[in-house]
């Protein structure tokens, strides 16, 4: 039987994530620095989202106690631990863009994704949720898409960046 | 004479983002000063310089630099590219123009202190400018400015990105150090302070982007000539502004240290249309508001604490005759509320409070003790926890409280907001 608290899943890290993670190696003097980049890593191959084999894995492959990766990755906006759309939308409500209408823009992304926050349009398209200030406050309103950034927006150019999406 | 942009001189000339573009317009020049330096002389140049940090408690960087102990352990420099105080965005605008003054700066730091490993803590969200400095970066390598051998000079430097991951508290120092090694980011016990046991165990500087981009203009000019530029001896300097709100052209502005919000509003083509100035906030979400009698007041840091508020990260956010400060400061509370590490039970439960305490208010369920109440709870919270970030969500809570009362009074008549702009914010965001 395995010890308490340490990984048992039966499922690696794909080899293309374990080559990433190794070539970062050389940077730190710790395993346990890799942790953050390790998990970004895998989000990226499990489709934007942790499930509960990709953090064992992670946890596996740094040797790290499951728990350590889990407190970790529910501490970060960055990771999910549901599954997102192929687009991931951030709308960024705080207050350089809530004066400048971010209330608007979010309020166009639920009536035209016909979804609430968090969840996943029906073809698997696009989610959305709102976000603290994203660092491009002369762009307000603004919202991320994916890794990019798109403002000032107007409802009108905000439904036109998500119909564009494929 | 007009003002000369000093940081933001290359800003829209993308020709810089190479290393041969770069030392065209004279870059690099202040390194290959500085390794022709004794390290003790650099970092007596940036002393000279009455530099402060510039992430927003403007502690002299030239001081803490001297804090790093002479021994045989490594050392590290932590750039902190965190970028997530509300209403700040010039670290991502030099990082986007200008990558290779960053790099330069941090280099120099690193020879200064005798770093051999630098870390540009980013934030995970900046996803296109982590890009720009890594190509930049691998440039910097190629050309021998970075690697075994900078610029000839023997020394060794090595330099890396490191994404975050989306919380605030990563911006707090020794938040970013747990980030750093793989854990959550809650702020450590100080002391021992990161100068002396930093980033794995070792001896740290921890600086601002824009601290570090202001570094080789230093070296290859001058101490004396950075500290002719400003209010006064305390606050030298050039520095950014990241101007947003109810303004004309929202953008990062470049000024001698200490421009009145009316300079600034000079630069971003003033108020918008028809509308009239109420607050702003002069250093970001945490810097408490101030009324529009204090447009004339240097926005430099001790003459913002002077009137009771702080420069921060210079996010000046404009707010015109239309803006609901319940409502604003609400979205605030609710920032915290979420940003907060929940280590400290006063930080924890007090932003919690605060926010409930304003969405009741913001939606007509507020009572004549409100006032009282938030006032008490901002006591509560004040130096009663581990770091400043209880400190930071203080700051609009008390200024709402204590010079905005009438703000308040509006809001309890029942009908809740009287202001005609509920629509602009997120019903939801919390
Ligand atoms: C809650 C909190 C968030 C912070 N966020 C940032 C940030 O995003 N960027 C930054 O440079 N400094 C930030 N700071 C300040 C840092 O702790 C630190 O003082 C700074 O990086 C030191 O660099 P400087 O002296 O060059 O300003 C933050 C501090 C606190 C308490
Ligand atoms: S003051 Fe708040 S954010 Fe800072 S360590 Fe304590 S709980 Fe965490
Ligand atoms: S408040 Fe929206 S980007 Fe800063």
């Amino acid at each position: 039987m395995a010890e308490p608290g340490m990984a048992q899943s039966a499922t690696a890290l794909p080899e293309e994530v374990r080559a990433a993670i190794d070539a970062l190696r050389p940077g730190y003097p710790t395993t346990e620095a890799l942790l953050l980049p390790a998990l970004h890593l895998a989000q990226e191959h499990w489709d934007g989202w942790l499930p509960d084999e990709a953090i064992l894995a992670v946890a596996e492959e740094l040797e790290l106690p499951p728990a350590r990766v889990y407190g970790v990755v529910t501490f970060y906006d960055l990771y999910h631990q549901r599954p997102v759309g192929r687009h991931r939308i951030r709308v960024c409500s705080n207050l350089s863009c809530a004066l400048r209408g971010a209330g608007e823009i979010l309020e166009t992304l639920r009536r035209e994704l016909g979804v609430d926050e968090d969840e996943v349009t029906p073809d698997g398209r696009c989610s959305y949720v709102h976000f603290e200030c994203l660092g491009a406050c002369e762009q307000a309103p603004m919202m991320m898409v994916d890794g990019e950034y798109h403002g000032p927006l107007t409802p009108d150019s905000a439904r036109r960046i998500v119909e564009e999406l494929d | 004479m007009a003002y000369e942009p000093i940081l933001t001189r290359n800003v829209g000339k993308p020709e810089v983002l190479t290393v041969a573009g770069y030392r065209a317009a004279g870059g690099y020049a202040a390194l290959a000063k500085a390794v022709g330096m004794e390290p003790g002389e650099v970092t007596e140049e940036v002393k000279t310089s009455g530099l402060r940090g510039r992430g927003g408690a403007g502690f002299p960087a030239g001081l803490k630099w001297g804090f790093i102990p002479r021994t045989d352990k490594p050392k590290y420099l932590v750039c902190n590219a965190d970028e997530s105080e509300p209403g700040t965005f010039k670290d991502r605008v030099l990082m986007e123009n200008d990558p290779h003054q960053l790099i330069e700066g941090c280099a120099i730091c690193c020879y200064a202190v005798g770093a051999n490993t630098c870390y540009i803590y980013i934030r995970g969200e900046y996803v296109e400018p982590a890009d720009i400095l890594e190509r930049a970066i691998r440039d910097a390598y190629e050309a021998g400015v970075l690697g075994d051998n900078m610029l000839g000079s023997g020394f060794k430097l090595d330099m890396r990105i490191h994404r975050g991951a989306g919380a605030y508290i990563c911006g707090e120092e020794t938040g970013m150090l747990e980030s750093l090694e793989g854990r959550r980011g809650q702020p450590r016990v100080k002391p021992p302070f990161p100068a002396v046991v930093g980033a794995f165990g070792c001896p740290t500087v921890i600086n601002n982007v824009e601290t570090l981009c202001n570094v080789p203009h230093i070296i290859e000019r001058g101490g004396d000539w950075f500290r002719a530029i400003g209010t006064d001896e305390r606050n030298t300097g050039p520095k950014l502004y990241c101007v947003s709100g109810h303004v004309a052209r929202p953008g990062v502005y470049e000024f001698p240290i200490g421009a009145t919000l009316d300079d600034v509003l000079g630069s971003a083509g003033g108020m918008l249309e028809g509308r009239q100035l109420k607050a702003f906030i002069p250093g970001g979400a945490s810097a408490p508001i101030l009324a529009a009698e204090h447009r004339g007041v240097p926005m430099d840091f001790d003459s913002m604490a002077g009137v009771g508020s702080m420069l921060g990260s210079a996010a000046v956010i404009v707010m015109d005759d239309t803006t609901c400060l319940v409502r604003s400061v609400s979205r605030l509370a609710k920032f915290f509320q979420h940003e907060s590490c929940g280590q400290c039970t006063p930080c924890r439960e007090g932003t919690n409070w605060a926010a409930m305490v304003l969405a009741r208010l913001e939606a007509g369920q507020g009572t004549t003790a409100d006032r009282e109440l938030i006032l008490r709870m901002t006591n509560n919270m004040s130096g009663t926890a581990l770091c400043p970030l209880a400190d930071a969500a203080v700051g609009p809570l008390r200024s709402l409280a204590s010079s905005f009362p009438d703000e308040i009074e509006a809001h309890l008549g029942g009908d809740g907001c009287p202001y005609p702009v509920r629509r602009y914010f997120s019903g939801e965001a919390g």
